[in-house]
């Protein structure tokens, strides 16, 4: 079973983003980029099926700048067997899954692992569009994925507690916090990932226009919330809370 | 104009934050039309027609409904929502899941959990993790928009009278079906509706001392919540994490013990009206929040606030 898996490159998770003086988006000079968490736990996932024996190839794939190439490298480390970038910047989530779309069509995966969102636009659109345009099942916000013949069983974190769901192969599914803990890339993985075949390739390869559909006008801090005042005991809590805030 | 709502429900009754998009709808302004799509839930459009400022309810009403499968849910909204210039889900889980899956069908870019609306055209959305705020502008034929319930406030649930019309469309894509599910069981008020959250982080230690935030909790009416680092360590189930991943609250009154306040955490609840922290660091950032901040053990400080509640 071939799953393919596709990465993004983003802010890291540590990084407390600060908004460009000039309000055109976040400053994003100079400051560490990763692959985005929900992606690894994607990786991961597919990994732990190659080694199960389940999956016999993970292609990874990442539509982004050049260097988002370091991204596949870190999957090819972690065990994926070769990647795809499809090199374009700023490309909004419907031309991130027509691109996904495409790229599906001419490698025919029977599992295609998605982070559920990423930690910068906060979108979580992708898995589901490529799902849409694909016309398959999809398993979102996963936290346990059972792959049978010609079948996958996920359980998602819903709302209100647990859902599972059955979907008929090929499928997606986008990962969701508690489905893996990552494991780190080890250092002749990491040498070996150098040598795995990289493609790169261009929306236009595909036939797919990634124009933006949504214009971002501008992007401002949020407003700051003041820090308040230290109450010396929890008796002098509750008389706040009553007497001041009145919320109790 | 005209605004397609999708209704958030059980089958049997409708959720709240319903009416916090319909909120968001009247802002955007045009006739309200709310779908009703489900199995066995004519009791939900009958409650939906009552909405204050719903003009009509259509009543999808079939068992490929039932579960809010997004596959059979999506090619249902496309098709009815091609006549609308804006189709509007709540961003839950159920819209998160099966309104982007619209969104591709009907070849439109979806815009992802509005906080506000600047005009019909302009919205402002938070990204990174609400580090920043994004102003968006879309001169789609149809938006396609999730609404942070949280951010809206919510329309009357009564005085409305609108007409039911009964949909005669089966939808099932083929793809999917529903196994089964484990609702967490409470009879605490849910987390993104409470007014008041107790919420607790990795200074709890462990889940069962999680005991003393229910037992705060049940005197004050409150949910209880967890931060990411009490749920990643197994002391709570994920459905009580909030922040940028899990669930975004704005309560009336916010109460962080033990949780240190990384920036994913504040994400999810920095819109709360009042907002207390009980921590023994004083250092933590969430004191930089906090409009009360109490440094204390919280293995004391907590079961005196129940003692004194």
């Amino acid at each position: 079973m071939k799953v393919l898996v596709a990465v993004k490159r983003v802010v890291d998770y540590n990084v407390k983003v600060r908004v460009a003086a000039d309000n055109s988006g976040v400053d994003l000079n100079n400051v560490k980029m990763a692959m985005n968490p929900f992606c690894e736990i994607a990786v991961e996932e597919a990994v732990r099926l190659k080694e199960k024996g389940v999956a016999t190839e993970i292609v990874a794939v990442a539509v982004g700048p050049k260097q988002a190439q370091e991204q596949i490298r870190t999957a090819l480390a972690l065990g994926a067997d070769r990647g795809i970038l499809v090199e374009a910047e700023d490309v909004q989530p419907l031309g991130v899954a027509k691109l996904l779309k495409a790229i599906v069509d001419e490698e025919k995966p029977d599992l295609v692992i998605l982070g559920k969102q990423a930690i910068d636009g906060d979108n979580n659109q992708t898995g589901q569009m490529l799902a849409a345009l694909a016309g398959m099942g999809q398993g979102t916000f996963a936290s346990e994925v059972n792959v049978a013949e010609g079948s996958v069983k996920v359980t998602r974190e819903i709302d209100g507690g647990l859902q599972t769901v059955e979907l008929k192969l090929p499928a997606v599914v986008t990962t969701d916090l508690r489905l893996n803990e990552p494991r780190y890339a080890s250092l002749p993985n990491i040498m070996k990932a150098k040598k795995k075949p990289l493609d790169t390739k261009a929306p236009g390869d595909f036939g797919v226009d990634v124009s933006p559909l949504v214009k971002t006008v501008k992007v401002e801090p949020p407003a700051e919330r003041q820090a308040g005042v230290k109450v010396a005991d929890v008796a002098e809590l509750v008389d706040k809370l009553k007497n001041e805030a009145k919320v109790i | 104009m005209s605004v397609l709502v999708y209704a958030e429900h059980d089958n049997a009754s409708l959720k709240g934050v319903t009416l916090n998009t319909v909120a968001a709808a009247q802002q955007i302004g045009g006739d309200i039309t709310v779908l009703v799509a489900g199995s066995g839930c004519s009791a939900v459009a009958e409650e939906a027609a009552k909405i204050d400022g719903v003009a009509k309810v259509l009543l999808a009403d079939n068992a490929a409904y039932e579960h809010q499968l997004a596959e059979n849910v999506a090619d249902l909204v496309a098709e009815v929502g091609k006549g609308y210039k804006y189709i509007l889900a709540a961003a839950t889980t159920t819209g998160k899941n099966f309104l982007p899956r619209v969104a591709a069908l009907l070849d439109v870019q979806m815009i992802s959990e509005i906080s506000a609306v600047v005009d019909a055209n302009t919205f402002l959305r938070p990204i990174y993790a609400g580090n920043a705020i994004a102003t968006v502008q879309s001169d789609q034929e149809t938006n396609v928009i999730t609404v942070r319930g949280t951010s809206f406030d919510p329309v009357a649930a009564e005085g409305g009278s609108a007409s039911v019309e009964n949909l005669d469309l089966a939808k099932d894509a083929g793809v999917s079906s529903f196994v089964g599910e484990e609702l967490a069981k409470s009879d605490r008020p849910d987390l993104t509706a409470a007014d008041v959250v107790i919420s607790g982080g990795r200074g709890m230690q462990n889940g069962d001392n999680f005991e003393m935030l229910y037992k705060v909790a049940d005197k004050l009416g409150a949910a209880v919540g967890a931060s990411r680092a009490a749920v990643d360590a197994g002391f709570v189930p994920n459905d009580m994490q909030v922040g940028q991943t899990g669930k975004i609250v704005a309560p009336q009154l916010y109460v962080a013990v033990g949780i240190s306040g990384a920036i994913q955490h504040l994400a999810g609840m920095k819109d709360s009206k009042v907002i207390v922290a009980i921590n023994k660091d004083e250092e933590a950032p969430i004191f930089q929040v906090a409009d009360y901040g109490l440094v204390a053990d919280l293995f004391e400080a907590v079961p005196e606030l129940e003692s004194k509640l």
